[in-house]
C-alpha cells in the first residue's frame, strides 16, 4: 500500500502564542453571557406547551360537570400497551340530570407505567372524553401510584369547552321530543 | 332410527352459481350453502317466516318458456335459455327454491333496495353503538357499513321511547332500538309457547310491549335476547358488563340436564361473561334455558373448596392423597360417583373402584321436564356412567344401600365424587362412623365431615364429554384457568387409582382417552381432539331396558316402554 507523507506545516508566531484561540474562546463564552437564555430552571420554571402536545391522558367533563366518558371501551381495545382498564357500570334512572346517559364508568384505571402516549385513545373516543393534555411529567414511588384512577384522571383533565351537549340534547328530545 | 329418503333436490342459480338443494329451501338458506350472504333481520331459521324487515331483497327470474308450446325460448346472444327478471325485488325469505329458479344478490337493484331499506330502519334507530351491548355481534351495525349512508337526511326529530323497559326478570327492553323484526314474539309464541309479547300502536309509534299483566318471564326468555339483530332486547344480568370484542368463546355444554344442550362460554381473563347456546340442530337448535345460562356464577362463589385438606388442616395435593391411600388400604370402600362428572372422570373413578374392590353408587337428581330442554334428568351423565361401566342400573336419589351398609358396618372408608352425602340421604351419624374422602369444587356438609379434602375444578375450567339423553357424546372446553388451589378432576382421580394400585396412571386428558376408545367400541377411532362438535352418537341398545326418567323434549323421543321390554 502507498504511503502518502504529509507535511506538518510549522504553526505561526501568533499561533504559538495560543492568544486567538484564547480570544476566540472567550468570544464564544461572553456572547452566551449576555444572551438570551436557552434553558429553564426546570421545576420551578416550566416550558410553554405548544397546541395539540400529548402529555398524560386525562378525562374530561362537559361545561355542566357531567363526565362525557360512557365506558364504551374503546380506548382500552385501541390502546396498543393495554394501559386502560375500564370498569362499566349503568347509571341508575333515579340521576335526573344523568339518567339519560344510561352508562358510565364505574372505574378507569390508565397504568402510566405502560402508557406510550400515543395519542390513539383521544383519537378513538366517540364522546370527546379523553384527552392528551399539557402534563408532561408523571413520577410515583411506587408501581400503584403510577396508575391514575378514575378520580385522579378527571381532576387531571377538568374541564373542556363542548360542541355538542349531548346529553343536553337526549335530555331535551326525551322531554320535547317525538314522545309516544 | 329410519332413514329419511332422500329429498327431492331443486337446482337453482344463485349470482351465476348452480346448487342444488332441497325442496322448500328458501333462497336466504340456498345461498348460505354457496357461501352467499342475503342481508335479513326478521328471518330466523328456527322460526317461522313473516318477511316484514324487507332486508333480503333479491331479484329473481325464471327461464322463459314459449306460452303456448311451453319451448324453452332460447338468447341468441348466449345460446342459453333466456332468463325472464321480475321487475321488482323480492323477499328472499319467503321465496323457497322452484327448478331452474335464477337470483342475483349483488344487482343494482338489490343493492339500491338494501340502501333504502337501512336508510328507513336508521331514521329513528339511536345512535348508542357506544353504550349498546349489541355493538359488536348487532346486524344492524354490520350492515350499516355495507348499505348505510354514513350520515342521515333526516332533519325531523328521532322518535324517542322508553330506554330501559323491564319486560321480565332477565330482560330488559330498549324501545328506541327496536326495529320491529318480530323474531322475539314469534320465538315466545312458537318455541317458548307462552305468548307474552306483541306490538301495540302503529306506524313509527309501535312498540314492543307484554299483554297486559303478563311479564316475559318463561325459562327461555334470554333467548329473545339472543336473537334481537339489534340491541333492543339485553339480558339484565350482561347489561353493560362488557363489550363482547373483548370476550374469548369457549365452546361447552350446558350441565344443567341430561339434554346437553351446546352452549358458547364467553369470558376475558379468566372471568365468565355469559353462556349464550351454540347451534347444534340434532340437540338444542339454537336455544337454551335461562337457568343454564348463569351457572357460571358458581365459579366464584364464595363457598368455593380451595384448599387440600387432611383431617381439617390445610395440607398438600400429594399428602392428602397418601393419605387417602392410607384409608383405602383398611379396605371396605364405598365409592359416590357422580352424574356430573365427565365421561374420562367416571372412567377413571371406574379404574378406582374396580382398583379398591368398592362398591360404587351414583345419586340421580330428578326434577321436572318442560318439553324443551329442560329434560327430567338433571344429571348432565348419567349415561356417561353407563357407557364406562361405572354403574350398571340406573340410579336413585337416596343412598339407601350405602345407608344400610354403613349401619352394618360394612363400610369403612367413602369417596365422594363432587356428590354431597347428605343431601343424598345419609345422616351426620352415619356419616360419623366412616372416613369420607372428598373431592369436590363447593363446600357442604360432606367436605365440612371429610377427612381428606380435595379441591377440583368446575365445567368451565376442564375439559371433557358428557354423554346427553340421546347417548350423544359431545365435548366441552376449558374456558378459564382453574381456580387456585383446586386441580383438576382427572388428575386427583389418577393419583388416586395410582395410589390405590401402585401403577402409575395418567390424569392427561388424551391418555385417558386412549382407555375411553379401547373399552367403549362405539368411539372406535375417534379421539378428544377430533370428536366432532356436534357430538357422536353412541350405541344405546344396550342400555334400552332401562327405565330413563327423561320425558319427551327437543329432539328426544324416549323409548317406548314396550319397545324398551322386547329390547
Amino acid at each position: 500500500m502507498a504511503v502518502i507523507t504529509v507535511e506538518r506545516k510549522p504553526l505561526t508566531f501568533a499561533e504559538r502564542t495560543y492568544i486567538p484561540q484564547i480570544v476566540g474562546g472567550l468570544k464564544t463564552t461572553f456572547k452566551h453571557l449576555v444572551r438570551k437564555k436557552q434553558t429553564l430552571e426546570y421545576p420551578e420554571q416550566r416550558p410553554a406547551i405548544p397546541a395539540g402536545y400529548r402529555g398524560v391522558p386525562t378525562l374530561v367533563k362537559d361545561p355542566n360537570g357531567r363526565e362525557k366518558c360512557v365506558s364504551c371501551q374503546l380506548c382500552e381495545f385501541v390502546c396498543p400497551p393495554k394501559a386502560i382498564r375500564i370498569t362499566p357500570g349503568e347509571i341508575p334512572a333515579d340521576q335526573p340530570d344523568r339518567a339519560h346517559v344510561e352508562k358510565g364508568p364505574q372505574a378507569f384505571d390508565i397504568d402510566m407505567l405502560r402508557c406510550i402516549y400515543c395519542g390513539l385513545c383521544q383519537e378513538v373516543c366517540p364522546e370527546e372524553a379523553i384527552f392528551l393534555q399539557n402534563q408532561f411529567s408523571m413520577s410515583g414511588y411506587t408501581r400503584a401510584e403510577m396508575v391514575n384512577h378514575k378520580d385522579r384522571l378527571y381532576e387531571l383533565g377538568g374541564t373542556l369547552p363542548d360542541q355538542h351537549f349531548k346529553w343536553d340534547h337526549k335530555k331535551a328530545a326525551a322531554e320535547h321530543g317525538n314522545a309516544h | 332410527m329410519i332413514a329419511s329418503p332422500k329429498p327431492d333436490l331443486v337446482t337453482v342459480n344463485i349470482d351465476g352459481k348452480e346448487i342444488a338443494v332441497p325442496k322448500g329451501t328458501n333462497v336466504i338458506e340456498a345461498a348460505r350453502l354457496l357461501n352467499v350472504d342475503v342481508p335479513h333481520y326478521c328471518y330466523h331459521p328456527k322460526l317461522s317466516v313473516v318477511g316484514n324487515c324487507r332486508m333480503c331483497l333479491i331479484e329473481m327470474g325464471m327461464p322463459a318458456v314459449d306460452p303456448a308450446t311451453k319451448a324453452p325460448i332460447m338468447d341468441p346472444a348466449t345460446g342459453k335459455q333466456k332468463i325472464n327478471w321480475i321487475p321488482r325485488p323480492q323477499i328472499g325469505c319467503g321465496t323457497n327454491v322452484s327448478p331452474g329458479l335464477h337470483v342475483k344478490t349483488l344487482s343494482p337493484m338489490v343493492k339500491d333496495a338494501r340502501e333504502g331499506v337501512m336508510e328507513f330502519l336508521l331514521i329513528n334507530h339511536p345512535l348508542d353503538c357506544p353504550i349498546c351491548d349489541q355493538a359488536g355481534e348487532c346486524k344492524l351495525q354490520e350492515q350499516s357499513t355495507g348499505y348505510g349512508r354514513g350520515y342521515s337526511r333526516f332533519i325531523e326529530q328521532k322518535n324517542v321511547k322508553p330506554k330501559r323497559t323491564q319486560l321480565g326478570p332477565r330482560v330488559t327492553l330498549d324501545d328506541e332500538r327496536c326495529i320491529l323484526c318480530s323474531r322475539c314474539i314469534r320465538f315466545s309464541k312458537e318455541v317458548a309457547k307462552d305468548d307474552v309479547l306483541g306490538f301495540i300502536d302503529r306506524g313509527s309509534y309501535s312498540t314492543l310491549t307484554c299483554y297486559p299483566g303478563k311479564e316475559l318471564k318463561n325459562n327461555y326468555s334470554l333467548n329473545t335476547v339472543d336473537i334481537c339483530p339489534v340491541g333492543a332486547l339485553t339480558s339484565t344480568d350482561f347489561r353493560f358488563k362488557m363489550r363482547v370484542w373483548f370476550l374469548k368463546q369457549t365452546n361447552s355444554i350446558d350441565t344443567e340436564t341430561s339434554t346437553g344442550a351446546n352452549t358458547v362460554v364467553w369470558s376475558r381473563e379468566g372471568v365468565i361473561y355469559r353462556i349464550t347456546p351454540r347451534r347444534n340442530d340434532e340437540v338444542n337448535d339454537t336455544w337454551m334455558a335461562d337457568s343454564g345460562r348463569v351457572l357460571y356464577k358458581q365459579v366464584q362463589a364464595a363457598d368455593r373448596v380451595s384448599a387440600v385438606k387432611v383431617g381439617g388442616a390445610d395440607s398438600a395435593l400429594d399428602i392428602a392423597v397418601n393419605a387417602a391411600a392410607e384409608l383405602f388400604k383398611a379396605g371396605s370402600v364405598a365409592i359416590v360417583g357422580s352424574g356430573r362428572s365427565s365421561v374420562e372422570e367416571q372412567l377413571l373413578t371406574k379404574q378406582l373402584a374396580t382398583a379398591l374392590k368398592a362398591s360404587t353408587h351414583l345419586v340421580s337428581r330428578v326434577g321436572e321436564g318442560d318439553k324443551l330442554l329442560v329434560s327430567a334428568d338433571r344429571n348432565p351423565n348419567v349415561r356417561g356412567a353407563l357407557v364406562t361401566g361405572l354403574i350398571a342400573a340406573l340410579p336413585s336419589a337416596k343412598l339407601t344401600d350405602l345407608a344400610a351398609a354403613i349401619d352394618a358396618g360394612k363400610i369403612k372408608t367413602i369417596v365422594s365424587v363432587g356428590e354431597d352425602l347428605t343431601a343424598a340421604g345419609l345422616t351426620a351419624a352415619q356419616l360419623a362412623k366412616v372416613a369420607i374422602v372428598y373431592l369436590g369444587t363447593h363446600a357442604n356438609a360432606t367436605s365440612a365431615a371429610a377427612k381428606v379434602v380435595l379441591p377440583t375444578l368446575t365445567v368451565f375450567e376442564k375439559s371433557g364429554t358428557f354423554v346427553n339423553q340421546q347417548f350423544r357424546i359431545q365435548k366441552f372446553l376449558k374456558a378459564i384457568p382453574g381456580a387456585a388451589g383446586a386441580t383438576d378432576d382427572l388428575v386427583v382421580l389418577a393419583k388416586l387409582v395410582s395410589a390405590a394400585t401402585g401403577t402409575l396412571v395418567s390424569g392427561d386428558l388424551s391418555t385417558v382417552w386412549k382407555v375411553l376408545s379401547a373399552a367403549v367400541p362405539a368411539l372406535g377411532p375417534v379421539t378428544f381432539a377430533n370428536l366432532p362438535e356436534t357430538g357422536l352418537l353412541l350405541d344405546s341398545t344396550p342400555f334400552a331396558a332401562l327405565p330413563f326418567v327423561e320425558g319427551e323434549t327437543l329432539h328426544y323421543k324416549p323409548a317406548a316402554p314396550a319397545a324398551a321390554a322386547t329390547a
